[in-house]
């Protein structure tokens, strides 16, 4: 598995439960051993840096917390092991929106408050570089909302930031760039626009209830789904093509237009041997 | 990599920002503080008004001793010696029934010749003896014990003794027939008194026996006496070996304060019968001798030890628990670095508690007891000290001990019933049920050897009494005892730091 992260972009890490994302990131942060390979930061081990944490800040899991610390005291035990002081901590909780409840007990946060601390303790060290594992599960929309912006701010600021997340709609006005991963490799790495142009690329909508279309059609060599009561999916023939030949054939239609398709759509298409092949042999030595 | 300091500040921070941890050990320090000062133990030393109160005499050596027994004598001016022949040593020994007893000698009852500077409690002497089970023995000042020929005496083998003062030393030597003498030991005499008194003596120490009902072990006991018959005796002064004018005078010494005497003196032609009950010998505590030492303050401290213990299990076991382990070694890559810091703090918080309860303890323990007239054996400073700084490094390094069990096992439940059962089980049965081998044994190779370092009370080979862990004294010397349980923690710490360190997070 190999892609790179570039500064000033949101990149998304996407692919289907199993697909080796948290396992990347627990051997980019020298918590897991690779069976064979490394993992370098900046071209170092990341056992080998100082501080690591003014490298890369990282949210493995928003729920990784001592219950009866309070939120500020989780701060401060890592700002220490950073030679970091209170008043960085501080900064990061006003940051993360949690000033009002830094001296309550993160046991009884919410699992939206709880990926806010986790941001939080990943901006500690103000790394150039942040990993983030799943940051919007068990978000409300308002927190979704708040994350993507917040995420983008940092980009902006420069950093280079790898989110992952098993749901591409959570990435769709977030990330600028897509990796997807899927039995341990990856299997598109690439823009969010390319990645939906490909998806979208010439296939056509057409909304008809006629059920003679989707043989005629098919006969005619074009791939058709049907999508919904009166939607097909037709690929494979052109926009003009499936009206010319619609239109001989005296079949209905309401509307002919050029697919356009979601991240959800492209990430799928590009998983759909991932998720096949593992159902066939559920365990992919990598 | 981040240095050592740092992550040292880090875990520090982790601990002391648990309530519940903060609490555990108070907790810990004020069982330790509350069963040391609400102790359950009452006597009777000056809770009888005036000439109630239990005063043990001092030896030459500083130490305390008992000095009680049947005295036969008369003064002795400069040198000179005593022979006499003994020809049996007989006793009575007490049963459970009060007031009944049974013919016998104590191993250690004893029956012979002594020179002593004075009828003073405590003074200096030397003396040689037959005993009820140790043959024939001279012993001078309390402490000093040295064998002569094994065996019991009777009619068909009597036991010549001579005791031979010249100067400062007084010579101890043994014979089968009176003929052939074989000197036993040399002794000193502190002091160099210029007269001394001379003569016979018999006493027969405390009988005291281990006894377990269930879970509860204790002793029981009684006074016993022992009877020496002596025959062919002769007092010599001066090197031209002149007898001396004076006659033989029996009493008894140091006996028990407003109990008559069991002792008594008869002389038939020249067969002279001595009985006497007590000992001439270091005092100890315990069973067969009077109250407690201040390793009895300290009882509390399994309970403070089992909380320190789940302490520095949670330390670790806590942190996998929550998967939090990520967030450290995210944090502080070098894992050996983590496992030493978190050793240090969990070490250095419970030395530190261990220390001031402990010292409490010690100090005002002891007050407690005394005021509800429990005799304690006072201990010098060096040995309060140990006392003191062993609870404390006990406490430290059984948590460090805990915490390489948590770092080995990784669950908290199973890590901290595996500590509690490795280090605080074993102390928990040698105290109890176990028979005294057993808990010996326990107490050398557990853990809880270390417990050693509270004993207080030396093991004296010349005086009986019940040697076992749950009357203060342990199989192994205090820091021998520590050795075994650092052992432990450095054998479970070094595993741990080797997995750890290859071990997925």
């Amino acid at each position: 598995m190999s892609f790179t992260v570039q500064p000033g972009q949101v990149t998304g890490f996407v692919g289907p439960n199993g697909a080796g994302k948290s396992t990347t990131m627990r051997v980019i942060l020298g918590l897991d051993a690779a069976d064979a390979g490394q993992a370098l930061i900046g071209g170092r081990p990341y056992r080998s840096l100082r501080n690591p944490l003014r490298h890369v800040g990282s949210l493995l899991d928003a729920a990784a917390l001592q219950p009866s610390r309070t939120a500020r005291n989780h701060l401060l035990w890592l700002a220490h092991s950073q030679g970091l002081t209170a008043r960085r901590v501080d900064e990061v909780l006003d940051q993360a929106g949690l000033g009002a409840v830094a001296r309550r007990r993160a046991g009884g946060f919410s699992l939206g408050m709880r990926q806010r601390l986790g941001i939080a303790a990943a901006l500690l060290g103000d790394p150039p570089a942040l990993m983030l594992d799943e940051p919007f599960n068990g978000m409300d929309p308002e927190g979704i909302v708040w994350m993507r912006r917040f995420l983008r701010a940092l980009a902006a600021e420069g950093r280079a930031i790898l989110v992952s997340s098993h749901l591409m709609s959570e990435l769709q006005d977030t990330a600028d760039h897509v990796v997807v991963a899927g039995r341990g490799k990856v299997i598109a790495d690439a823009s969010v626009a390319q990645l939906l142009a490909t998806a979208s690329n010439g296939r056509v909508t057409l909304r008809t209830s006629a059920a003679a279309a989707l043989t005629l059609l098919a006969e005619a060599g074009a791939t058709v789904t049907r999508t919904d009561s009166d939607t097909l999916t037709v690929a494979g023939l052109p926009a003009e093509s499936v009206v010319a030949l619609l239109s001989r054939n005296s079949v209905p239609f309401s509307e002919v237009s050029a697919h356009r398709a979601t991240l959800e759509d492209a990430y799928l298409e590009l998983t759909r041997d991932a998720v096949e092949f593992r159902a066939a042999t559920p365990r992919e030595a990598r | 990599m981040n240095t050592f300091t740092q992550v040292l500040w880090s875990e520090f921070t982790k601990f002391h920002t648990v309530r519940g941890w903060v609490v555990a050990i108070v907790a810990g320090a004020g069982a330790i503080m509350a069963f040391g000062l609400l102790p359950g133990a009452q006597g009777s030393c000056g809770q009888n008004g005036p000439g109630s109160e239990c005063v043990l005499p001092v030896g030459p050596g500083g130490e305390e001793v008992s000095d009680s027994f049947t005295f036969v004598h008369q003064p002795l001016a400069g040198d000179g010696s005593i022979t006499a022949r003994i020809t049996s040593l007989t006793g009575l020994l007490p049963v459970a029934e009060p007031g009944k007893s049974r013919p016998g000698t104590m191993p250690w009852s004893k029956a012979g010749l002594i020179i002593k500077a004075g009828t003073g409690a405590g003074s200096t002497y030397a003396a040689i003896m037959v005993t009820g089970g140790n043959g024939v023995r001279m012993q001078y000042d309390y402490t000093h014990d040295r064998a002569g020929i094994a065996g019991a005496v009777s009619a068909d083998a009597p036991r010549w003794l001579r005791l031979t003062r010249s100067g400062d030393t007084v010579t101890g030597a043994e014979s089968a027939d009176g003929h052939t003498w074989t000197t036993v030991d040399t002794a000193k005499l502190t002091g160099r008194p210029p007269t001394v008194e001379i003569g016979l003596f018999a006493t027969s120490p405390q009988y005291a026996e281990q006894v377990n009902e269930g879970v509860l072990s204790g002793s029981m006991g009684g006074p016993t006496q022992a009877t020496g018959t002596f025959d062919h005796l002769s007092l010599q002064a001066g090197s031209a070996g002149r007898a001396p004018a004076g006659s033989w005078k029996g009493e008894s010494l140091g006996g028990p304060p407003n109990v008559p005497p069991v002792g008594r003196f008869e002389q038939v032609g020249d067969v002279f019968t001595v009985t006497g009950s007590g000992d001439i010998a270091p005092a100890v505590p315990g069973a067969t001798g009077i109250g407690a030492s201040i390793t009895q303050t300290l009882v509390g401290t399994f309970v403070g030890l089992i909380l320190m213990v789940v302490i520095g299990a949670m330390f670790i076991t806590a942190e996998y628990r929550r998967g939090l382990i990520r967030t450290t070694l995210a944090a502080s890559p070098r894992r050996g670095q983590v496992l030493a810091a978190k050793a240090v703090v969990v070490g250095a918080v419970t030395f530190v508690t261990g220390l001031v309860a402990a010292a409490v303890v010690v100090v005002f323990g002891q007050r407690v007891l005394r005021d509800n007239g429990v005799y304690i054996h006072p201990a010098s400073t060096a040995t309060e000290l140990r006392v003191i700084a062993g609870t404390a490094a006990l406490l430290a390094v059984a948590a460090v001990l805990a915490l390489g069990l948590g770092a080995l096992l990784r669950r908290g439940v199973t890590a901290v019933t595996t500590a509690v059962v490795v280090i605080v089980l074993p102390y928990m049965l040698a105290m109890t049920v176990l028979p005294a081998g057993a808990a010996q044994w326990m107490l050398r190779i557990s853990p809880a050897a270390a417990f050693a370092l509270q004993q207080v009370a030396p093991v004296y080979p010349q005086v009986a009494n019940v040697y076992t862990p749950s009357n203060g004294y342990f199989p192994l010397a205090p820091w021998a005892g520590f050795a075994v349980l650092a052992g432990w923690a450095v054998v479970a710490l070094g595993l741990a730091a080797f997995l750890f360190r290859r071990r997925d997070a």
